[in-house]
């Protein structure tokens, strides 16, 4: 049975901002109408899997809620979204992320050779204590 | 052609209803969090349409089809969305496939009659038979 929306329509997203989206791209010179069709089905798929998914791992819902956090969250630990975690990095308090600013300087004035490491250790760190967040 | 950055953004109201489909009634979802997914969704349709576009290359075509666009899918791991999109390709070939020849049936009748009145009329026919249609296509799908 073709999954319809509450609305009964095949399809919610408007066809022709799904179309501006996809012409955007450099490389895409036509679209046929059923390529247009089944991307915006597949975007809405896309959206409730993504909530869903977030939602039933992700600690929001101790609090009935779907947050960021949880969103971010997937988009970190699940492989099929991967390719999200850029748009939705991990949350960091300012003031950690200034002291890590703080230290990546004071690092570079002591000398080349140790930065990197120092570096990762920090964002370890970081990513770590956020979690909670 | 330049877009303007909310171009490239899904309408919020569509968002929304639509995450809230997927959650059980009465969940909060942030604006946050809303708008999250909402950027997600663009990102989502900028990597498919990639992927489809290289299978269209491959098949050295200039057109995106159909069955590139599932093939992205495949090749993005989202094989869970093979079944729905197949079986709503079908149901939207066949309403195209209707309102084609309720257009042309239009067409005709418009040339018969000759009557301006009758046109919005017919408007709303075609939508009644399209419904009707619709209803039967389903019948179809669960046999």
């Amino acid at each position: 049975m073709a999954a319809r929306l509450s609305e009964n329509r095949l399809v919610s997203l408007p066809l022709s901002r799904i179309r501006v989206i996809m012409k955007s791209s450099p490389e895409v010179s036509s679209i046929n109408q059923d390529a247009l069709f089944l991307t915006a089905k597949a975007t809405e798929l896309f959206v409730q899997y993504l909530a869903s998914y977030s939602y039933k791992h992700g600690r929001g819902k101790e609090k009935n809620a779907l947050t960021y956090t949880d969103l971010s969250h997937t988009a970190e630990e699940c492989e099929t979204f991967q390719f999200l975690a850029d748009i939705l990095p991990k949350k960091i308090l300012a003031s950690k992320y200034l002291k890590m600013l703080e230290k990546e300087k004071r690092d570079g004035e002591v000398g080349e050779g140790h930065e990197e490491d120092e570096e990762e250790e920090d964002e370890d760190k970081t990513v770590g204590d956020s979690v909670g967040s | 052609m330049a877009e303007r950055p909310e171009d490239l953004n899904l309408p919020n109201a569509v968002i929304t209803r639509i995450i809230k489909e997927a959650l059980p009634d009465g969940v909060n979802i942030s604006k946050e969090a809303r708008s999250a997914i909402s950027r997600a969704a663009s990102v989502f349709v900028l990597y498919a349409t990639s992927c489809a576009n290289n299978f269209a290359m491959k098949g050295k075509r200039k057109t995106l089809n159909a069955g590139d666009v599932l093939s992205a899918m495949e090749e993005m791991e989202f094989q869970r969305f093979m079944v729905p999109l197949k079986e709503s390709l079908e149901v939207y070939r066949r309403e195209q496939k209707g309102k084609k020849e309720a257009r042309k049936d239009k067409d005709k009748k418009a040339d018969s009659e000759e009557q301006d009145k009758s046109r919005e009329e017919e408007n709303d026919d075609d939508d009644e038979r399209m419904e009707e249609e619709e209803q039967n296509d389903e019948e179809e799908v669960d046999n």
